[in-house]
């Protein structure tokens, strides 16, 4: 997530790879022609890739097609890449729709109306899905698409944030000091969305035995400031669902005139296939809004997140900006702007290709599969920390047995995985449950039945190989993979200016961040 | 369509297609197999429509759903004839190709792909725009402008929410300056992140651009900054950012509050680093120091599809730690401040295709180009004397005296945008002719061309605007000034017609779903009605 770089400065950017490669002097390309038959014969082939600055000059559309291509073999294989839940497979028709949508402008509703109502199509199929309220003449469920879950959650936390805002106001009351209730095992996003929005964060903490928020220490944190609950239906770390249910029930029977927004985003598209009667959507009254990432379990590639909320009530009017288009206006609700369209249009091709029997047929498959990888793993010896039989996100989480005494940790056996190109991230829980450390792979569409056995039989030959090493080894050989199998490792573009800040909950308590 | 409204036409496709006389034809086919030999044997063709509000029961064959969604979609508009829009809409083959092998690729995850990160790395531009010695530019990819904003917008409030706790002051009330030509984008900022929004009006005096003497009377130490828009979207005037920052710089000398500047060179940032007429003399980017941070549009005239923009701060201390994020993955350490996270990368690497392929005199020759071909639109359509420019880039520049060579830098400095309207000429000889009738007339004939009203002040004078593109090239170019050509003489040859029927309203039910905002006839109940806030238009 390199998403702040920093620019070398001249000295850095000229400064050799090697050192002493600087007085070496090779013949000059004497083929000073710019068209050439061959792309491995023309003189930038000779050369190194522009870095730092645009060159000067033109370069022929193949040779500069190649030349990136060729650099872009370095990045990772997505099938083996476990800890990621975003989308890596999609059929050739909805790719090649794809591909014909990518000059089309996502926001220009008069130029495209057409993509416009599939993205109205997608919000009503979604809503529905969550069980909005639908049969009201007044009442109708609004939504929209964004580019991720973290745009939907900022939006999500600043309607809530507006409408609490003007309840004071009405009230009048003080408005100055507003708070949000959540799990410590949130994603990254809902700290921006809080630090950005100015909203005091508070926390329930996880507990040795508890990985997700406690419904009566939520409830008790709720006071007068409280913007609302977030509830988190299937966390990053262990892939359980919170009871939502709970916290509604609490709410109501105290009388708190308190809404929960739940964090789908990656258990939106899970659970009401695989646990239909689980409660935790709009059949909750307390229930506002929520947000799903269309680009996890909805099956397309990144760049599509949704945002659905039960009633325009909790969509405050001053956040949203009409844009007027040749006499039609267009109620606008979103950080980005223009966009590509891509991704709205796969999300539409998957749910009308997939229907619910598709959906179910695949969820239910990797439910399976992940049962599957759960019971070897116990039978490997490991302690399994995610809920099977679907009563979470389909991944399995689980961390070695303390009672074995190994002399290695989880970290070692991520790293051992790595040679084998497997990406399986080790971290540590969330923040007062930090002492555990856990391995999570994440179950999705691709991953069959037939490639998971290809990763148990390797975890059992990380295990047996770990367990021959003695304590040193261990530790230089995960420097050494460490350096040298990952990406991050080997990083330069990091920046110095920014390293060890404390005002996260990373900072504070040294949180570690699950891909997602 | 407002006087059918009574026919549902949904509910007449409904009745008709339970015809009791097609019911028993019904056994004959495969209902709801999935199986098909074509896209049009299934069931889809002519058993049932597409469903629209409720994913369906059962799926259908992959090819039958890509065609009918392909068929669909060609209601949509031709991109390369919207002559509304700056998003750029065509890219070459192996440009296309690079970003369709690259679709599946998450922008967030540095751990899988570093090949992408390292040339997101290298796509940062900052040395086009006159970074200096001795600071450290630091930048970071976005979804588009309109998140680069909100983040240079963020930082400024940040740094004087930090200034002023330093100080012991009050923090409640910031406030930040912008022209009422700006897009809604940065007006969403102050919205959102609850920065009073000091709106100032443009004249025909100031070139509908930001007007430096109401600057002037507007600051405080209250501000936290000001946008200053390299490319007015109206008639694309730049903006004068030299001006501005001497004013804030004597404005400092006087109080001590320093205020800072943030650039939005959405469209703007990849035209005047290229072209010879710079950005007509005064300087606008990094090389004042009170300019702290600038934005572009790499989908702009950066030439990628929509979907990627950069912003990058003069140096890193003027990014505030606090909004920082620190990820720690598998060894590694990351920053990210950004307010998406999973994103496609393929717009990234289709930016480091074109920097690399084109470089720079590739970009000049190109936006050479479109200034050129907007240039010939202009004095058209000044030679019939019906219309007047409002935009200035086909005026000469009189500093400027080399004749012999015709580049940019004999004119007047802008974006390669015509916005246009009716001469007062032939307003008095064809009264009955409305400025809108054109646009709408140019719509049958599949050109997007919106009329739509100056800023407020100035906006009872509307205009029409096109955004000349790469992709317009001289050949498309004369069929349009053909077309205008023949559309206003049938318009001045007719009698006064009602062409409110081929206004495109809300006529589908999804339509009509999508927007709960305000409908068109309440509008005035808005909020902030369109006749008074920011005028809106696509770019």
């Amino acid at each position: 997530m390199v998403h702040l770089a920093s620019v070398p400065n001249d000295k850095a950017a000229n400064a050799p790879l090697v050192k002493g490669m600087e007085n070496l002097k090779l013949d000059p390309n004497s083929n000073e022609d710019e068209v050439t038959a061959s792309v491995y014969g023309s003189r930038f082939a000779a050369e190194c890739l522009p870095m730092h600055e645009m060159p000067e000059k033109e370069m022929p559309k193949e040779i500069a097609y190649r030349m990136i291509k060729d650099e872009l073999s370095l990045d990772g294989n997505p099938m083996l890449n476990l800890a990621s839940f975003v989308t890596t497979y999609m059929e050739e028709e909805v790719e090649k729709l794809m591909a014909e949508a990518l000059p089309k402008n996502f926001i220009d509703y008069e130029e495209y109306p057409q993509t416009a109502d599939i993205q109205n199509r997608c919000v009503s199929m979604i809503a529905r899905m969550f069980n909005a309220p639908t049969h009201d003449e007044e009442e109708n469920a609004m939504g929209t698409s964004t580019v991720g879950s973290s745009e939907a959650i900022m939006l999500g936390t600043l309607a809530m944030k507006k409408r609490w805002q003007n309840k004071r106001k009405a009230a009048g009351k003080d408005y100055s000091k507003p708070n949000i209730v959540m799990n410590s095992a949130v994603q990254v996003c809902w700290e921006k969305a809080a630090r950005y929005f100015e909203v005091e964060e508070r926390y329930v903490f996880c507990t040795e035995d508890r990985y997700v928020i406690d419904p009566a220490e939520a409830v008790d944190l709720v006071d007068e400031n409280t913007i609302g609950i977030c509830a988190i239906i299937g966390t990053t770390y262990t892939g359980e669902y919170e009871d939502v249910k709970a916290i509604n029930d609490l709410l109501v029977e105290k009388d708190i005139d308190c809404p929960i927004h739940v964090d789908a985003a990656s258990g939106g598209f899970v659970a009401p296939f695989v646990v239909p009667n689980l409660p935790w959507d709009f059949r909750l009254e307390k229930v506002i809004s929520i947000n799903v990432s269309g680009h996890k379990y909805g099956l397309v590639y990144p760049g599509v997140g949704w945002v659905v909320w039960r009633s325009p009530e909790y969509l405050p009017k001053e956040l949203v900006f009409n844009i007027n288009y040749l006499g039609a206006d267009q109620a606008s609700f979103t950080l980005n702007f223009s966009k590509g369209a891509s991704q709205v249009i796969g999300q539409y091709y998957q749910m009308i290709r997939l229907g619910k029997h598709g959906y179910r047929s695949i969820m239910l498959n990797l439910t399976r599969t992940s049962d599957y990888l759960a019971g070897a793993l116990e039978n490997l010896g490991f302690l399994i920390m995610s809920k099977k039989g679907g009563e979470g996100l389909p991944l399995v989480a689980f961390r070695l047995n303390p009672k074995d005494k190994h002399h290695f940790d989880e970290f070692a056996v991520a790293h051992h995985l790595r040679e084998r190109g497997w990406v399986v991230p080790a971290y540590t829980m969330a923040p007062h449950s930090e002492k555990l450390k856990l391995m999570r792979v994440v179950v999705r569409e691709d991953f069959s039945r037939a490639r998971c056995d290809t990763l148990i039989a390797d975890i059992k030959l990380a295990m047996e190989s770990l367990k021959e090493m003695d304590k040193s080894s261990v530790a230089h050989h995960t420097k050494h993979v460490n350096k040298h199998h990952t990406s991050s490792g080997k990083a330069k573009a990091n920046n110095e200016h920014y390293k060890g800040e404390k005002h996260s909950l990373q900072g504070k308590t040294g949180k570690t961040h699950a891909v997602c | 369509m407002s006087l059918a409204r009574h026919v549902d036409p949904d509910q007449i496709i409904q009745a008709l297609h339970h015809d009791p006389s097609r019911a028993h034809k019904h056994h004959v086919r495969t209902d709801g197999a999935i199986s098909t030999i074509t896209p049009y044997s299934s069931r889809y063709a002519s058993q049932q429509e597409i469903s629209k509000f409720k994913i369906p029961k059962e799926g259908a064959s992959a090819d039958a759903v890509h065609q009918m969604l392909k068929d669909e979609l060609d209601l949509d508009g031709r991109p390369n004839l919207n002559l509304a829009s700056f998003v750029g809409t065509y890219m070459e083959r192996e440009a296309e190709a690079l970003m369709v092998e690259n679709l599946s690729k998450n922008m967030s995850d540095a751990d899988e792909y570093p090949a992408m990160m390292a040339m997101h790395a290298r796509c940062i531009i900052s040395h086009l725009w006159g970074v200096q010695k001795g600071e450290t530019a630091i930048g970071s990819a976005t979804t588009g402008s309109s998140e680069a904003i909100h983040l240079g917008g963020l930082a400024m409030k940040r740094r004087w929410q930090e200034k002023r706790d330093a100080e012991g002051k009050d923090k409640t009330k910031p406030n930040i300056i912008m022209g009422s030509n700006a897009q809604v984008a940065l007006e969403k900022f102050a919205r959102y992140f609850e920065v009073e929004a000091r709106i100032l009006d443009v004249t025909e005096k100031s070139k509908y651009r930001l007007d430096p003497e109401l600057v002037k009377k507007n600051i405080d130490e209250n501000t936290i900054g000001v946008f200053v828009i390299m490319g007015s979207t109206y008639t694309g005037h730049y903006e004068p950012v030299e001006e501005i920052s001497k004013i804030l710089d004597e404005y400092e000398e006087k109080t001590g509050n320093d205020i800072p500047i943030h650039v939005d060179a959405a469209s703007g940032g990849f035209i005047a680093p290229f072209t010879h007429a710079r950005a007509g003399g005064p300087k606008w980017n990094f090389e004042l120091p009170r300019v702290k941070s600038i934005n572009t549009s790499g989908h702009k005239f950066g030439l990628v599809y929509a979907g990627v923009g950069w912003i990058i701060w003069r140096d890193e201390k003027f990014l505030p730690k606090h909004l920082i994020f620190e990820l720690h993955y598998l060894g590694g350490t990351e920053e990210s401040y950004t307010l998406n996270f999973s994103r496609p990368g393929a717009q990234i690497i289709a930016q480091y295709y074109n920097l690399i392929h084109l470089g720079f005199d590739g970009f000049r020759a190109i936006m050479e180009n479109c200034l050129s071909n907007a240039r010939l639109l202009s004095k058209s359509l000044e030679a019939t004397g019906w219309y007047t420019c409002v935009s200035d880039i086909h005026r000469k520049n009189k500093d400027v005296i080399n004749e012999e060579v015709e580049t940019s830098a004999n004119y007047i400095a802008g974006l390669p945008v015509v916005a246009f309207h009716l001469s007062d000429a032939f307003k008095k000889d064809y009264s009955h002719v409305k400025q809108e009738s054109v646009s709408t007339l140019l719509r049958t004939r599949q050109y997007i061309i919106p009329n739509y009203p100056l800023p407020p002040k100035e906006e009872k004078t509307e205009i029409l605007r096109v955004v000349v593109r790469e992709s317009m090239s001289l050949d498309l170019l004369d069929r349009l000034i053909t077309d205008i050509v023949t559309v206003t003489e049938q318009l001045m040859n007719s009698d006064p017609m009602d062409l409110s029927a081929f206004q495109p309203g809300a006529t589908t039910i999804e339509k009509q779903h999508q927007s709960k905002g305000v409908d068109h006839a309440n509008k005035h109940k808005a909020h902030r009605p369109m006749s008074k806030g920011v005028h809106r238009t696509v770019c």
